[in-house]
């Protein structure tokens, strides 16, 4: 509703100000037909719009000047200069009304009448009202100035790719700073016009936004028209309307989210005679939601009906020659749903008037691709799909890895990369097969594709000293990139390139580094199709038979590096960050002892924040151990890294499990066992069983203690002062044996035999041993 | 009246309606473009622009190609997109009164895709040639 009356101000006050010059001649020539038309049309239009508001003022003032106005138009009254006079002085007050709304100032109210007496005056009477009202429009001008305009579209797209030049320019001066010999005061100044630049994009990258209602919008009308047709009953659920989201990537978004409703609806939900033998309720339910995500919107259509047949899918596959008999045997069923990507395969037994003939789903894949999006999609027999769009914020400007090959650079979107491996790491092995190169990475095999041999450049580096990304431009087909080195990870100013580059199929843009040279930006699909990588080598490849995943520690644990709230760099497993958002900080409480954050229907225990919690937005990360989350709010992402050094453990058990290296710099790593260990306490709605650890063994620490952890004790250290009570106490045989404890002792021996007959500890390598004491410890305890 | 910029290109001498010319440029260090079409010599930036530079010779599907050591190029627009034309040497800016004449003798290679006519400048004859059909390469000739 706040937006309807703001569209009305605006649209107002822009009449007004077109009226501005009418309004003159009119009273210069009364008589002219044409200006008392104009004037005439907007005390309508003004009337007539108020009828959708509550605004009894407006409302009174352009009715009484119509009725008027119809009367001169009509011929039986004459425009004389005192009727002149009294409409223009209720459009004036109609504008000052407009602006107090819009200022949300109060306006007195008292001389309206007059004003409308003023309209059925005769003439001589007229000219003293008039200047009684002179009074409060001069006093206008002092009031708060006007909050918003209407802008051209085209004019922001202007100010968009000058910003954007803006940011180019700014990188080139920074280039030609670092040549030259530097002055603080000149750095400064150059620190600044930075930091205003960045402010800037920012403020009008916001301008380009666009709520998801305008994409939204049109769907209740093309749900009802679409199962009318159909004859089905849909009943159709709209969420996160308010979900903003760039102007042009909303106009990339409706014609696959167009193609994906009008597919649910023809395809996916059954006739009602169907769905109650299924025995669902009669009318079929469409849910279409919009969420923020990171810096990507997520957008997900769920229906309830049938789902995709897999089989059907599959034996339509063999049929068209997209996979071979063989291969489709070895397809998980997720594998064969996703086959529904795959061009020419649409489950329709005919095609139908609504879905219509040649655009599919590989269609919609193709276009949310080309803006740099991800489709997914799930589905459950008989219960429905659920189809996933993932979408970047905004077109110009995306995270990107340079990386070179022959000497030059090259950007890779970033949204594309999965993972990057160096080839000699001992995970990798590269196969040759049949002249093409496979990259087995742990558990599984993808084809290789040389950066070098599909640009056709030269290149002297060998394979073994070669980076390898593993890509996955989308639904699936994931392959492994060598280049020759991976160098940074930039915000990339992105600009469409001239169609004869484009035409090479391998690009998706150009773009320009930090150091002014033109970079050009791949396209991951470009390329997957130039190399001929395609679904069935890769798919089938996946199904090789899978090792169970080995950790291997001495490779290195990705971590995402950010920035806390309070300032300090820390680093936590990217294994268990589940996603990235942004709230309000609204949605977080101190309730029940603890912060917490209502995230929809969920409340996560919020942690990183200390006791109190910043105004306005609130970025998190969503932490998940697979059973429980955890919300842990930050200031900003750095960089995705390695942990390749040694972690230095903590002193203290705690949220800082140790330090490690990473870029030379020290930084904190969040423990991820302890975090999760203080919550699924407060989650079990009870005190967990406590095990003391010998602070000084770093074996104990380092080895022992995640599995304590995972038979659900809580560590903490022998030397703390309530480590009396504990539980449990795990000893070193030979060490001295903890004094004064209430709990059980379990002592661990380092040699595999016992050392004699009355010998009850455990060998420390003794997993299976250790695990029964633990739990049948475990067991009396919780019994008792 | 028309201006015209005289240049050399490709080993003619020949002219360009000066309308089309945003300006004339020293290119520095050029970025090629792996697998594009053979006229695209790579990409170069300007003013944090990024230009889409052009060989004429392949454009003009020449045999011999003498844009390697090239540094001066002439910026042209097209739908958009900023291109710079490789050019062997820029003369001047001659504003005559143009009176294009249909070419009667037979052009070799690509000369005859790009050129628009004959005009006469200072006494000599010069192709009058189409910028944007030089841009596109020998591909657009088949569009």
């Amino acid at each position: 509703m706040d937006d309807l009356l703001t569209e009305f101000i605006a649209e107002t006050r822009e009449m007004l100000e077109a009226l501005g010059g009418v309004i003159v001649a009119w009273e210069a020539a009364p008589e002219d037909r044409a200006r008392l038309d104009e004037i005439f049309r907007f005390v309508h239009t003004v009337k007539g719009n108020c009828g959708f508001f509550d605004l009894p003022r407006l409302e009174k003032l352009s009715h009484a000047a119509e009725d008027v106005l119809a009367d001169v138009r009509a011929g039986n009254r004459a425009a004389d200069h005192g009727l002149v006079s009294a409409v223009l002085a209720i459009i004036d007050r109609i504008g000052e009304i407009v602006q107090a709304l819009e200022t949300g100032e109060a306006l007195a109210s008292e001389d309206d009448e007059l004003l409308i007496e003023a309209l059925t005056r005769k003439p001589e009477e007229v000219d003293d009202a008039a200047a009684a009202t002179a009074g409060p429009a001069g006093a206008a001008e002092a009031r708060k100035a006007i909050r918003s305009i209407r802008l051209s579209v085209d004019l922001l797209d202007r100010m968009m790719s000058g910003v954007s030049d803006m940011v180019l320019a700014r990188n080139e001066l920074a280039r030609r700073l670092r040549g030259v010999h530097s002055d603080n005061g000149v750095e400064n100044a150059f620190e600044r016009l930075s930091s205003c630049i960045a402010e800037m994009r920012d403020a009008i990258t916001r301008t380009r936004m666009q709520r998801m209602d305008s994409l939204f919008v049109m769907l209740p009308r093309m749900v009802r028209d679409i199962s009318g047709e159909l004859n089905k009953s849909v009943a159709l659920e709209i969420d996160g309307g308010d979900v903003e989201l760039d102007r042009e990537m909303i106009e990339m978004i409706r014609d696959p989210l167009t193609h994906i409703v009008r597919n649910a609806i023809d395809h996916g939900i059954e006739s009602a005679e169907e769905r109650a033998k299924a025995g669902k309720a009669a009318s079929g339910t469409l849910r279409v939601s919009a969420r923020q995500s990171g810096n990507q919107i997520l957008i997900e259509i769920l229906d309830d009906g049938r789902g995709i047949d897999g089989e059907k899918l599959v034996r339509k596959a063999i049929t068209n020659g997209v996979i071979t008999a063989e291969q489709a045997e070895r397809l998980s069923n997720q594998q064969k749903i996703a086959l529904i990507f795959e061009a020419g395969l649409s489950t329709a037994k005919e095609v139908t008037a609504i879905s219509g003939r040649g655009v599919g789903m590989d269609v919609v894949r193709a276009n949310i691709e080309r803006i740099g999006g991800i489709v997914d999609v799930e589905s459950k027999a008989g219960q429905g799909v659920r189809l996933t769009l993932r979408v970047p914020l905004t077109l110009t400007i995306i995270p990107a890895l340079t990386v070179s090959v022959g000497g030059r650079n090259y950007a890779i979107p970033r949204s594309a990369t999965e993972e990057i491996v160096r080839a000699k790491n001992a995970t990798v092995k590269i196969e040759s097969l049949g002249g093409s190169k496979v990259a087995a990475i742990r558990d599984r095999r993808i084809p290789l594709v040389s950066l070098a041999e599909v640009l056709g450049v030269e290149h002297a580096t060998p394979i073994e000293e070669q980076s390898l990304i593993v890509l996955k431009p989308a639904g699936g087909d994931d392959y492994a990139l060598a280049v020759d080195a991976v160098h940074d990870h930039e915000e990339l100013v992105v600009k469409p390139a001239a169609p004869v580059v484009m035409a090479a199929g391998l690009y998706a843009g150009t773009t320009l580094a930090d150091d002014g040279s033109p970079i050009l930006l791949l396209d991951p699909s470009g390329i997957a199709a130039s190399a001929d990588v395609v679904l069935d080598q890769n798919e089938i490849e996946k199904l090789a038979p899978q090792a169970p995943r080995v950790e291997h520690r001495e490779e290195g644990v990705p971590a995402l590096l950010f920035l806390t709230l309070a300032g300090e760099k820390r680093a936590v497993a990217l294994s268990i960050v589940e996603r990235i958002e942004e709230v309000s900080s609204g949605c977080v409480k101190f309730s029940a002892g603890r912060l917490r954050i209502a995230l929809g229907e969920i409340i996560l225990p919020l942690e990183g924040c200390g006791d109190s919690v910043p105004a306005g937005q609130l970025r998190i990360l969503r932490l998940s151990d697979g059973n429980s989350e955890i919300a842990y709010g930050f200031a900003e992402v750095i960089d995705l890294v390695t942990l390749s050094e040694e972690l230095k453990p903590a002193s203290v058990p705690g949220e800082i499990g140790g330090v490690s290296l990473i870029g030379g710099e020290q930084v904190e790593v969040i423990d991820s066992y302890w975090l999760f260990g203080q919550h699924s306490e407060q989650r079990e709605n009870g005190r967990s069983l406590t095990c003391a650890l010998p602070a000084d063994d770093p074996w104990m620490r380092n080895i022992l203690r995640p599995l304590i952890e995972a038979a659900g004790y809580r560590t903490i250290d022998a030397t703390d002062p309530k480590a009396e009570t504990a539980d449990l106490h795990i000893a070193s045989a030979g060490a001295e044996r903890p004094s004064g404890v209430s709990g059980t002792i379990i002592t661990l021996r380092a040699r595999p035999e016992p050392a004699g007959a009355k010998d009850d500890s455990i060998y420390r390598y003794d997993r299976v041993g250790l695990l029964t004491a633990l739990s049948a410890h475990a067991g009396r305890k919780r019994a008792s | 009246m028309e201006l015209l910029l005289i240049v050399t290109i490709a080993g003619e001498r020949i002219a360009i309606p000066a309308a089309d010319v945003e300006s004339v440029v020293e290119l520095e260090a050029l970025i090629p473009v792996p697998q594009a079409a053979a006229h695209v010599a790579g990409l170069a930036a300007l003013r944090s622009r990024v230009l889409t530079v052009i060989d004429c010779f392949a454009s003009l599907e020449l045999r011999t190609s003498g844009s390697q050591s090239l540094k001066e190029a002439i910026i042209v627009e097209a739908d958009g997109h900023p291109y710079a034309l490789l050019v062997e040497s820029v003369e001047d800016v001659v504003e005559v009164e143009v009176e294009v004449r249909p070419v009667r003798t037979s052009l070799k290679g690509g000369w005859r895709r790009v050129a628009r006519g004959m005009i006469e400048v200072g006494g000599d004859l010069l192709l009058l040639v189409d910028t944007h059909a030089l841009l596109g390469g020998p591909a657009a000739q088949a569009a």
